[in-house]
């Protein structure tokens, strides 16, 4: 397993099988330094879980005996509970608040309703990803933007850099814009078709309003929340965004039957299923959002103004095609995982590589997630993949292997 | 047991053994009680060694197991092939993560646990039993000197 990238999860994981010594595990090397904690790091442990260092915190990879299939399922079938509080929460304010987030992401905002939530990506001055992000417009003025906890040493400056260049600018006269970082706030991820079943039971607002891609202030239990339908899993959900203070009553309140605690295990292997990314594996700032799949996210406008960060890479790729494409696998034998080549199958020449892997608890197959060369994508295209040193039979399937399930109402 | 059945359909080769090992069976080959020594390595791989047949039985501990979760693949080594005391001789695919699996012990590999190739599951049902992985004709006896005993390998979970 390859060492160089940071992969968020597959990293969580792999060290959390290592320190609870198993066999030796390959590849990974543990983090050093403090770690930081969400306001649940006390809850968590109170609940049993294993904690691991995952990007820069220590977050629960599972709950007291429960096993990753267990967990994975239940949340398919039932409801699971996640901390998400360890990602960066931002508001952006100011009358020119949707031409910046314009400027910085290839996104259509200003056409987003209010209220809504959109995928979106912050690119760099080559069109590469510097994170995966998902914004929601409250107005035009007002935003809330929730990034990776891995990518805030790369994310803070860089808002901070072009929110100073902005404000000075032309562009920015109109109306300055503001940050406003979401420091210590809880986020909570509440997933599974048995969720809003469950939420309901504590709000007199009617969740039935609130289809995917949509938020709202809610009441709950006395608590004011923010509320976005959505998630990371594939499956129906929430994610709630809390106060400092509140974290911990607001997830005992969402942690009771039939509600599981669910840790980082399930949520890779979830999100996995679901065809969706992971910033540091699947996403870095040398992949473009054409390559990357990603090319719904930006906006038919935006393409034909090109005025974003980034867009002469991005538009380069949509016009002549991308060098690389990522892709779906099912790989027979054993399961490929992050690092493993991607071959042709009679001359062994190298195709791509696989960025994410595992075998798939629903699906009961090893799927993977990777690049491949331009002219290779096509699904049901047979490849092999290099696992300790032998080429394994794959084939190219269609993502999602899992079909979200989101509620539209 | 099954170890005396075979040698006694091979007159001429027990009592050239039986003189070779330990004391205990020194006196009459039949009337000797076979001695299965099991030991453990660091890297949670356990090897049944049974003195009579000279074969080492590997397998994965029950705390490896545990750790591991949800088996899925197992990947094995080929019969015949002759391994070294630490050498790579398969892998241990859970959801979770992949995990090496190294000869606790020198010889060259006899049998391989075919039925793992449909049912990975045994080896959480049954790691030191039924989930076994293979067996090895044991080349050097001493070396399972160099492996840990059950007390010292639980001293060794608790403490990782």
């Amino acid at each position: 397993m390859s060492t160089t990238v940071v992969s968020r999860l597959a990293r969580a994981t792999l060290s959390a099988a290592r320190r609870s010594a198993a066999l030796r595990v390959r590849g990974y090397a543990a983090a050093a330094g403090e770690l930081k904690k969400t306001g649940l790091y006390d809850f968590h442990v109170e609940n049993g879980a294993k904690m691991v260092p995952f990007a820069g915190y220590s977050m629960p990879l599972a709950y007291g005996a429960v096993g990753a299939v267990a967990s994975h399922n239940h949340v398919r079938e039932s409801v699971g509970l996640f901390d998400v509080g360890h990602m960066m929460q931002t508001n952006f304010r100011g009358a020119t608040a949707t031409q910046f987030l314009e400027w910085l992401t290839p996104s259509s905002l200003a056409a987003l309703e209010p209220y809504h939530s959109t995928l979106s990506v912050l690119l760099n001055e080559k069109g590469g990803i510097i994170d995966d992000t998902v914004i929601t417009k409250h107005a035009q003025d007002a935003f809330y933007v929730v990034t990776n906890a891995g990518r805030r040493d790369r994310d803070l400056p860089w808002f901070q850099q072009r929110l100073e260049e902005w404000n000075a600018s032309e562009r920015g006269k109109a109306g300055k814009v503001e940050l406003e970082v979401l420091e210590d706030w809880g986020l909570l991820a509440l997933q599974g078709p048995e969720a809003a079943n469950y939420l309901q039971k504590f709000t007199p607002y009617d969740l039935k309003q609130l289809t995917f891609g949509k938020s709202a202030f809610v009441p709950i239990e006395g608590f004011h929340l923010h509320v976005a339908r959505g998630g990371y899993t594939g499956e129906d959900g929430f994610e709630i965004s809390i106060p400092p203070g509140q974290t911990v009553e607001v997830a005992k309140l969402l942690s009771q039957d039939p509600v599981w605690l669910t840790g980082l295990g399930a949520r890779d292997s979830l999100r996995l299923e679901a065809g969706m990314c992971l910033y540091g594996s699947d996403l870095d700032e040398d992949t473009t959002p054409v390559e990357a799949g990603l090319t719904w996210v930006i906006g038919k406008d935006r393409r034909e103004r090109a005025d974003f960060i980034g867009a002469e890479g991005v538009l380069k790729h949509l016009k002549e095609g991308p060098p690389r494409r990522r892709i779906g696998l099912l790989v027979e034998g054993a399961p490929a995982r992050q690092g493993a080549k991607i071959l042709e199958p009679n001359s062994g020449e190298q195709l791509g590589v696989v960025t994410s892997g595992q075998p798939s608890p629903t699906l009961g197959k090893n799927i993977a997630m990777g690049y491949i060369k331009h002219g290779w994508h096509k699904k049901g295209t047979e490849v092999a993949v290099e696992v300790r040193n032998k080429a394994r039979q794959a084939v190219l399937a269609p993502l999602p292997f899992y079909k979200p399930r989101f509620y539209r109402g | 047991m099954f170890g005396a059945l075979r040698a006694a359909s091979r007159p001429g080769f027990p009592a050239l053994r039986a003189a070779r090992t330990a004391p205990v069976t020194s006196n009459s080959r039949f009337l000797a009680r076979t001695i299965v020594t099991k030991k453990f390595t660091s890297d949670h791989e356990a090897v049944i060694f049974d003195s009579d047949s000279k074969l080492g039985t590997v397998t994965i501990t029950n705390y490896a197991q545990s750790s591991l979760g949800d088996v899925v693949f197992v990947e094995l080594p080929v019969v015949g092939t002759e391994v070294e005391q630490g050498d790579q001789i398969g892998a241990v695919e859970s959801v979770k993560a992949a995990s090496d699996i190294y000869a606790p012990i020198s010889g060259v590999v006899e049998a391989v646990n075919e039925q793992l190739n449909s049912q990975p599951g045994l080896l959480n049902k049954s790691p030191e039993g039924d989930g076994w992985l293979c067996k090895i004709k044991v080349a050097d006896e001493a070396e399972l000197e160099k492996l840990m005993t059950e007390d010292a390998y639980k001293k060794h979970c608790e403490e990782s």
